[in-house]
């Protein structure tokens, strides 16, 4: 809410400059958001009349103007302004004077005609976008005042950030009276005087919804000249809130919002029927709003209806068909107290917010109404004249929100801050605040709470407004002291903050991707499984929740490539979500590499990332979590990526918890990528649950190591050499690495040479070369049968 | 004895002349071997008159012993010079970068969160993850935001339908911790989430991490003094702390934090908006409608919570000024990390 620190000031003494009161309101909760000048830097403006104008001899759409200024003189001017006509009050820019942008005003020459300054108009001023003519001053403007004075322009406009509970301070009432509590001093706010009834003219009001408006007070003013203009001191408060000068009457209504807090509105009575109904609408009712759109109603839907149709969205927005127009002559006043239940969430669902709804929804004081209705009646007759007629209030008393009795205990304060107060500070504040301690016993300050606030309702919103007004700053600094209980720390369990770190060591960065991905992109990666789509999406490429890290780590693999990096290695850990019966939520972790192996270095020659080298880093990821040994591969297809370096990872149960290999290119074409990328995705719980490391004792009879080498033919997988030898009952096989594999020149019909590194040992004894010799010769008879190996020489 | 002088002399120029270690053994076997020079006369020591043996037998010796000595000092000289044209010859260029060198790194947003993660776990906090697709009920109504709330209006919410969202804040995972666990409580609640926002401080998504204690004496005092000490250690700094009144529907009373703008130390720049402050955490004392919704007794219990924006503080930290490279992923931003 933005306000006018001047009209802050008008009714509240604060011994603080503008800087001291933002910063006391900013501690106090009222945070400020910032400050502007209520007016342009200019200087030399003063009040001037128009004497007379006379057409300009060379140029019709120029006037020459004769203005005084006071000293006795008159000064001519040339003007183009349309509104420039005799005995108006004007902004005269003097000559030497000094616009906003530094523009100076000096004498000129204006198609042969001498001009001794400038008429201005709101807009030169920078006082708003108004330059359709002159900034016409108020009759009673003293003539020769320097026009900051006059305006009262040297003033601030306040914007303060209310939180939601405050709807109390979105007034210059509440601001009045939460500065007079901070500042110890008292507020006023000129109430003016209830305006006598001149006639006897009344319009009927029901409440048929009487638990949704419990109060509803309405007068009819009659004979209104609402073409009688806004006087400038309302305008320049208004503009100071934000709000533009419209005609006298909706002006009226939104100074009076501005200033207590309550809105009103004004309805064309020559446009009602019937009477004033406030019910809920019918479905399906339509209501045309001001400013022409149309809204279709439910049943939920407060509205304000007259006999024969809903005139305004009550406490929201009014109706076009019964708004106040340039032609009206009387008008009838609502000013009504709304159920913020009932408010709430309405404007929302409208697609409307309100100076009005924003204020109903947060709770306007029920005291209100009737003062509000006696304010306005006041100015605007003030204004645009008219006859009055009675003030008449519709009440459902048993539903007016009541102030909570609340019983605020010592203890209870005391525990909260840590601190013994004075009863006496306690129940000042209290007081200060406007909440009536009804009695104070041993126990407590037995509280009744203001009408005004609805966000005081238990015990510890009366702790918050002690420990606001006391100063949260002041309060006593501690630590918590609790019995110490240390959480039992699973070891089995690797943490993932640790795969992280190994995926660091082995070159990968770090990615965060967005969790709502591209749903084209989505489908080419992952086809056929279902996608959770966002109701409500930022974007149209961020439409559906991700069901694997791929889409967000591709996307920032092509974003880079895009940048001159053709190295790449990216890994993302976190949820992705599927939908079934229910939603899952699946932990993953997930690497895409592509580029050179190494960075550009003169150990090893530039040679591109394959399989093996994602492959490997999956190995070592399961190896640390101790999961290796109950993983298995298995050569099967995925839907991602290419047939024949594919990999799944399954668990001992044969599920699928995974999959690694290259990138499918269909997928690369889709992202318009030219260079090979492979791709791993693991379930995180599957693969940081390791088992407790077991202690085998080692034996100290020698190893012995034997290298053979066999041909097999190229479908032969390493898998199969190694289950057949692994099969073969050699008991001391004890370890079995491959170390080449060799296909082309030199080998025959096209099959390839595997070399293996055997190694023996015996728990309780040394082998003989005889043992190990034999145990070879069952290994090779073994190749040999089962899958035709021959020895290589 | 003419005869010795003469052959250790010339013994000596022989050694003093070896230029290789199979030169001077050589020489050694020459003079020195079983068959050598001067073992033989050792040998022809027979000949002499009992009387003179011992002396020309100990002139012998001490002349072999010369020698012996000399062609250690030679040997060792020699094995010098070809040791030390060995290491010559290994010289390499020591400034040429190391092999395999190159190592990845975290994104800073999770070394943020780490570094948060493990002030609290060693002050005896457990972590606790849940749901980032949440049930409206834990997201909102369980944290004292009902329907239509204003407050509702302080989260932009992702619907996935309209009792389904996007969580907005990780609180959810303190209900979720309260309806299984009775206090003594110490959590915190790092992860993602989600609000319908973007612009130039605003992304559509992005971290918190929350904390709740609950005992039967946690005061706000207590939760000044955590949170003071949790933002000093945070920025290693001694750093002015302020709370000042706030309001979230989920605790009563609430506070915002602000550490005091480290640009500026309180003079008011550009960074701070001219205010000396920045708004680093939000928090307060858990409001009795929320222990209600998880059957915590609110006469016997209290407790605090508090949140903080991940982004924010990894901002602050490393002095990141726009937001938005958290989530591009170039790596120009994640290799500074």
């Amino acid at each position: 809410m933005k306000f006018s620190e001047l009209w802050l000031r008008e009714c509240v003494s604060l011994d603080t400059d503008t800087s001291g009161l933002i910063a006391r309101m900013t501690m106090a909760g009222l945070e400020v958001d910032g400050t502007e000048a209520a007016a342009a830097e200019f200087a030399g403006v003063v009040v001037a009349e128009i004497d007379s104008t006379e057409a300009h001899p060379q140029a019709e759409n120029l006037n020459v103007c004769q203005v005084s200024v006071g000293d006795g003189a008159a000064v001519q001017v040339v003007c183009g302004a349309p509104n420039a006509r005799p005995g108006l009050k004007v902004a005269f820019a003097t000559v030497g004077s000094r616009l906003p942008g530094s523009v100076e005003i000096g004498q000129a020459e204006l198609r042969g005609v001498s001009s001794f300054g400038m008429l201005c108009s709101a807009a030169e001023l920078g006082l708003s976008e108004d330059d359709a003519g002159l900034l016409e001053l108020p009759d009673d403007a003293s003539i020769g005042a320097n026009l900051r004075d006059s305006l009262q322009l040297d003033d601030t406009i306040i914007e303060v950030d209310l939180t939601p509970n405050r709807g109390d301070c979105l007034s210059i009432l509440g601001l009045a009276r939460e500065a007079a509590v901070l500042y110890e001093t008292t507020y006023s706010i000129d109430a003016g005087e209830p305006v006598k009834s001149s006639i006897d003219m009344t319009f009927p009001v029901s409440l048929s919804a009487g638990e949704a408006c419990p109060r509803y007070a309405g007068r009819v003013i009659s004979g209104l000249d609402i073409g009688q203009a806004t006087p400038s001191w309302m305008v320049e408060k208004l503009r100071r809130a934000g709000l533009r000068s419209i005609d006298a009457v909706v002006d009226v209504t939104n100074y009076v919002m501005l200033e207590l807090g309550q809105p009103l509105h004004a309805f064309d009575l020559d446009k009602l029927q019937g009477g004033i109904d406030v019910r809920y609408a019918h479905n399906n009712e339509s209501l045309e709003l001001l400013g022409g759109t149309s809204v279709t109603l439910d049943t939920k839907t407060l509205v304000i209806a007259d006999q024969s149709r809903p005139l305004a969205l009550a406490g929201i927005m009014g109706g076009a068909g019964s708004g106040v127009s340039a032609k009206t002559t009387q008008v009838f006043l609502e000013s009504a107290h709304f159920n913020p239940l009932v408010i709430a969430g309405k404007a929302r669902q409208y697609a409307l917010h309100t100076d009005s709804s924003h204020r109903f929804e947060r709770g306007v004081d029920p005291q209100l109404p009737e003062r509000a209705l006696e304010r306005a009646t006041e100015l605007l007759v003030a204004i645009a004249g008219g006859q009055v007629g009675p003030v008449s209030i519709q009440e459902d008393l048993s539903a007016l929100p009541a102030q909570q009795n609340i019983l605020f205990r010592k203890a209870r304060l005391t525990q909260q801050l840590r601190l013994n107060f004075e009863d006496g500070i306690v129940a000042n504040i209290l007081t200060s605040l406007g909440i009536e301690v009804t009695d104070v016993t041993d126990e407590g300050w037995h509280c009744l709470t203001p009408s005004w606030r609805f966000d005081l309702s238990i015990e510890a919103d009366l702790v918050e407004e002690v420990a606001r007004i006391f100063g949260y700053d002041k309060l006593p600094v501690g630590t918590p002291s609790m019995p110490l209980q240390t959480a039992v720390d699973r070891e089995v369990i690797t943490p993932l903050s640790r795969l992280k770190k190994l995926m660091v060591g082995r070159d990968y960065r770090e990615a965060v991707t967005y969790s709502f991905v591209d749903e084209a992109l989505q489908q080419v990666v992952s086809p056929g499984v279902a996608g959770i789509p966002v109701t409500n999406p930022i974007s149209a490429d961020m439409n559906v929740m991700r069901t694997s890290l791929l889409p967000g780590l591709l996307a920032a693999l092509k974003h880079n490539l895009n940048r001159q990096r053709s190295r790449l290695r990216l890994f993302e850990a976190g949820q992705c979500f599927q939908n079934g019966h229910a939603i899952t939520h699946n932990e993953l972790i997930a690497g895409v590499i592509t580029g050179d192996r190494n960075p550009l270095g003169w150990t090893s020659q530039s040679e591109a990332v394959d399989f093996y080298d994602i492959k490997g880093d999956v190995e070592a990821l399961l190896t640390l979590s101790g999961t290796f040994g109950r993983i298995v591969f298995e050569p099967e297809p995925h839907a991602s990526l290419q047939p024949g370096q594919s990999l799944l990872i399954k668990d001992n149960r044969l599920n699928t918890v995974g999959y690694v290999g290259k990138l499918h290119p269909n997928i690369e074409k889709y992202l318009g990528v030219n260079q090979s990328i492979y791709v791993f995705e693991l379930n995180l719980e599957t693969v940081v649950r390791g088992e407790l490391p077991k202690y085998v004792e080692i034996t100290r009879f020698p190893s012995a190591t034997r290298d053979i080498a066999v041909l097999v033919d190229p479908d032969v997988s390493f898998e199969t050499l190694r289950d057949i030898i692994e099969s073969s009952s050699v008991d001391s096989l004890t370890d079995l690495k491959v170390f080449d594999v060799y296909k082309g020149k030199h080998i025959e019909n096209n099959r390839k040479s595997v070399a293996l590194s055997l190694t023996f040992q015996h728990k309780s004894r040394t082998l003989s070369d005889e043992e190990v010799s034999l145990a070879i010769d069952i290994i090779v008879t073994a190749l040999k049968e089962e899958c035709s190996a021959q020895l290589r020489g | 004895m003419n005869d010795l002088e003469a052959l250790a002399e010339s013994a000596i120029k022989a050694i003093n002349d070896a230029v290789s270690l199979a030169a001077l053994d050589d020489v050694r076997i020459e003079f020195l071997g079983k068959k050598g020079k001067i073992t033989s006369l050792l040998k022809g020591l027979g000949k002499l008159a009992s009387d003179d043996r011992p002396k020309a037998g100990a002139k012998i010796n001490e002349a072999k012993e010369t020698l012996q000595s000399l062609i250690n000092t030679q040997k060792q000289s020699l094995e010098d010079t070809a040791l030390d044209a060995r290491m010559a010859e290994e010289r390499i260029d020591v400034t040429l970068p190391g092999r395999n060198s190159a190592v990845g790194g975290l994104h800073p947003i999770t070394r943020t969160m780490e570094r948060i993660e493990n002030f609290f776990t060693r002050a005896g906090y457990q972590v606790a993850t849940g749901p980032e697709i949440e049930d409206d009920y834990h997201n909102f109504e369980a944290l004292n935001i009902p329907a239509h709330h204003p407050a509702r209006a302080m989260h932009d919410t992702f619907y996935i339908d309209p009792q389904t969202v996007l969580r907005t804040h990780t609180s959810p995972v303190q209900i979720r911790t309260m309806e299984h666990q009775q206090p003594p409580i110490r959590i915190i609640c790092p992860g993602r989430v989600y609000r319908c926002d973007s612009d130039l401080t605003h992304t559509p998504m992005f971290h918190q991490v929350e904390g709740l204690v609950v005992d039967t004496d946690i005061s706000f005092a207590d939760l000044k003094g955590t949170v003071d000490q949790f933002l000093k250690a945070f920025f290693e700094a001694d750093l002015p702390v302020r709370f000042r009144p706030s309001y979230f529907p989920f605790t009563e009373p609430s506070a915002e934090v602000d550490i005091q703008c480290a640009n500026c130390l309180g003079e008011g720049c550009r960074i701070c908006s001219r205010t000396g402050w920045l708004e680093v955490m939000g928090c307060g004392m858990v409001h009795p409608n929320v222990f209600d919704s998880c059957g915590v007794d609110t006469e016997e219990f209290t407790g605090f919570a508090f949140g903080m924006g991940v982004e924010r503080l990894a901002m602050l930290r490393y002095g990141v000024t726009d937001l938005r490279m958290f989530f591009e992923n170039d790596v120009r931003f994640l290799e500074q990390f």
